[in-house]
């Protein structure tokens, strides 16, 4: 726990002030719309990202949160409307160095061991070689793969390729984290030590969006949005949603926001 | 540095896999001895010729031009004595006719035979000649009151000499350079394009380009990654042609080397290339019945320069075509490199495209 809490102190004091000073809204997307082909996947989404909260994006699969996740973190331009990362128009090579980004398919090297595949992408980011060596730990530690880092991702059960992911995520200590359901396949107790590690990322500053359509886990974002054929329906904090609707539970706001527009 | 990173990770990953290693190195070797030994061993094997009423004489000179001769009685149906008798020929004699009947089932084989059988018959005709000659010329000699001496002509000795090679050179040492070069081009090629477009399937290439690496860098990684196998590849096959199975090698190895490791440049960033129209490995193995094979037709085994305008049109736009010539050159001719420098610019144009194409082919997946 001593490391952790040293790791922790040491994300504080990197925390980075970005050109154009200090930022309360990090990811800003305006009017953002995306086709494929004839068929409109995003309509005219709106959303704004603060620092230091984690944003959910809830909605079943084929509802567009990947595609939008996607277009959030620059690796897809072909869209219309504006997104803007760390005040940077996206796409942005500038904007790339300080996003962590989790796929949701598990896109890692089966050939080479948990471990080497967190060089290869801490050595894209150009750590040095003692950052590297120090964020391959604590990250490694994070998702309690550090027993497994020697073993070939081949090997890896589908819930060890899923914290790889994550790690890699976290490797470059980035200032943004875009999770795409990060916690599929993820046994509860680890999944909790995950949110918990979210929670302390977000009050060391970092600016956390995650996609979910688990609706437990939407309760323990600061924000959402629900998102259903490509539209946000509705958003706001757990609580104001669930006053808002008037509605138990978040699932049931889902069904009554829905029900509303569609 | 970035591209360094994709080195490594490449190095690490094929030194895992050793089963592409075999192929990759293994693999081309066990071709080329097989290819060798399929041109040079071959057991001389006699076409047997069946006759009928043919002139003792004409059967002894048939058997000095290594045919078995079968002499038969008579036949009743030809075409059916051949076959059950396993004839590649047959000859029959009436009068100052000769039929002959071919088997035919190797034209090449039954070509051959029938030139050795036309060769023994003119022979044969001029030996009767002359023997009739000189005895109608005693007859007139004999008549003349003065005798008349007549200068028995000599036929010329044959002395010859060649360009290139000797006279043990076989279709082997022309068609070797080029089974070097196009082993080469081909397993680089395939195992390129795969690797790229694995990385393509599983998802990693486009969780690369979330990173800040730039296109150029994953694109020189790769070259730089396979291409250092691609290297060690025509060393290995290079050396065992030469020194192993003792092919004819005139110019000089590091020659030979050089327009392997350009085909190689080509070959790695074709198939990268080529790798960004593929969804899987099935369809990658697909190029090469429609990239890969038609490059052997026009890389020099069959004469390009015979060939007619437009095939010679789509011979100029294959890479092998101008590795094939420049193989050829050196090992088989002895040419300096820069005898061969059209072949190479052509070579190094082909890689400086497609690798260029391959950092716009990355647009697709981040226009950044």
């Amino acid at each position: 726990m001593k490391t952790r809490e040293k790791q922790y102190k040491m994300e504080v004091s990197n925390y980075s002030f970005l050109e154009g000073g200090f930022l309360v809204s990090t990811i800003v997307a305006k009017n953002v719309s995306k086709s494929f082909g004839k068929k409109e996947v995003l309509t005219a989404i709106d959303l704004t990202v603060n620092r230091g909260e984690i944003y959910g994006l809830i909605g079943p699969s084929g509802s567009g949160k990947t595609t939008l996740v996607k277009i959030l973190v620059g690796m897809d331009s072909d869209f219309s409307g504006e997104v803007t990362v760390l005040n940077q128009p996206m796409p942005n090579m500038s904007a790339l160095p300080h996003i962590g980004y989790m796929a949701q398919s598990d896109a890692l090297y089966q050939e080479l061991t948990g471990e080497e595949n967190l060089q290869f992408f801490a050595s894209l980011y150009e750590l040095k070689k003692t950052e590297r060596k120090e964020r391959i730990m604590y990250a490694a530690e994070l998702v309690q793969l550090t027993p497994h880092l020697s073993k070939k991702v081949m090997a890896y059960s589908g819930g060890m390729k899923r914290r790889l992911s994550l790690a890699i995520a976290l490797i470059h200590n980035p200032e943004i984290l875009v999770l795409d359901e990060p916690t599929v396949g993820i046994d509860p107790e680890l999944r909790l030590s995950i949110w918990g590690e979210l929670t302390r990322l977000k009050q060391a500053g970092k600016t956390i969006v995650v996609t979910t359509h688990v609706m437990d886990e939407a309760e323990k974002c600061d924000r959402l949005a629900m998102v259903r054929e490509g539209k946000i329906i509705t958003s706001g904090s757990p609580a104001e949603l669930k006053q808002q609707y008037g509605a138990v539970d978040l699932e049931n706001v889902f069904v009554k926001a829905g029900g509303k527009r569609g | 540095m970035r591209t360094i990173a994709v080195v490594k990770r490449i190095f690490q990953q094929m030194v895992r896999d050793k089963r592409t290693l075999g192929l990759m190195f293994v693999a081309p070797l066990f071709i080329l001895t097989l290819f060798h030994f399929l041109f040079t061993e071959n057991t001389e094997v006699h076409p047997k010729l069946g006759v009928v009423h043919v002139d003792t004489a004409i059967v002894n000179e048939l058997k000095k031009k290594d045919i078995d001769v079968v002499a038969y009685e008579k036949v009743g149906d030809v075409k059916k004595r051949m076959v059950n008798d396993r004839l590649d020929g047959f000859m029959e004699m009436s009068d100052n006719d000769i039929h002959l009947t071919f088997e035919n089932a190797d034209p090449s084989k039954a070509k051959a035979l029938q030139v050795k059988i036309q060769q023994t018959i003119a022979k044969e005709a001029a030996k009767q000649q002359k023997t009739a000659m000189e005895k109608a010329l005693q007859a007139i000699q004999q008549q003349l009151p003065i005798p008349l001496k007549i200068e028995q002509p000599k036929s010329p000795a044959i002395h010859t000499a060649y360009v290139y090679g000797n006279k043990d050179t076989s279709f082997f040492d022309t068609l070797s350079p080029i089974l070097v070069g196009y082993f080469v081009f081909f397993f680089v090629f395939l195992i390129a394009g795969i690797a790229l477009l694995r990385e393509r399937t599983i998802g990693t290439l486009e969780r690369l380009l979330a990173t800040p690496i730039r296109r150029h860098e994953i694109v020189f990684g790769y070259l730089l990654g396979y291409g250092t196998f691609a290297v060690i590849q025509t060393l290995i096959v290079v050396f065992f042609a030469v020194k192993v199975l003792d092919i004819t090698l005139v110019g000089s190895l590091w020659h030979v080397i050089v327009i392997n490791l350009l085909l190689a440049l080509v070959a790695l960033s074709l198939g990268i290339l080529l790798s960004a129209f593929a969804h899987s490995e099935f369809q990658m193995m697909q190029f090469i019945p429609v990239v890969i094979i038609p490059q052997i037709f026009f890389a020099g085994i069959l004469p390009v320069d015979e060939m007619a305008d437009w095939l010679q049109a789509i011979a100029k736009i294959m890479p092998m075509y101008y590795g094939g010539d420049a193989l050829k050159n050196v090992m088989y001719k002895g040419m300096e490199l820069s005898d061969i420098r059209t072949d190479l610019l052509a070579l190094c144009s082909f890689a400086v495209i497609f690798v260029t194409l391959n950092i716009f082919a990355l647009k697709k997946h981040r226009k950044l």
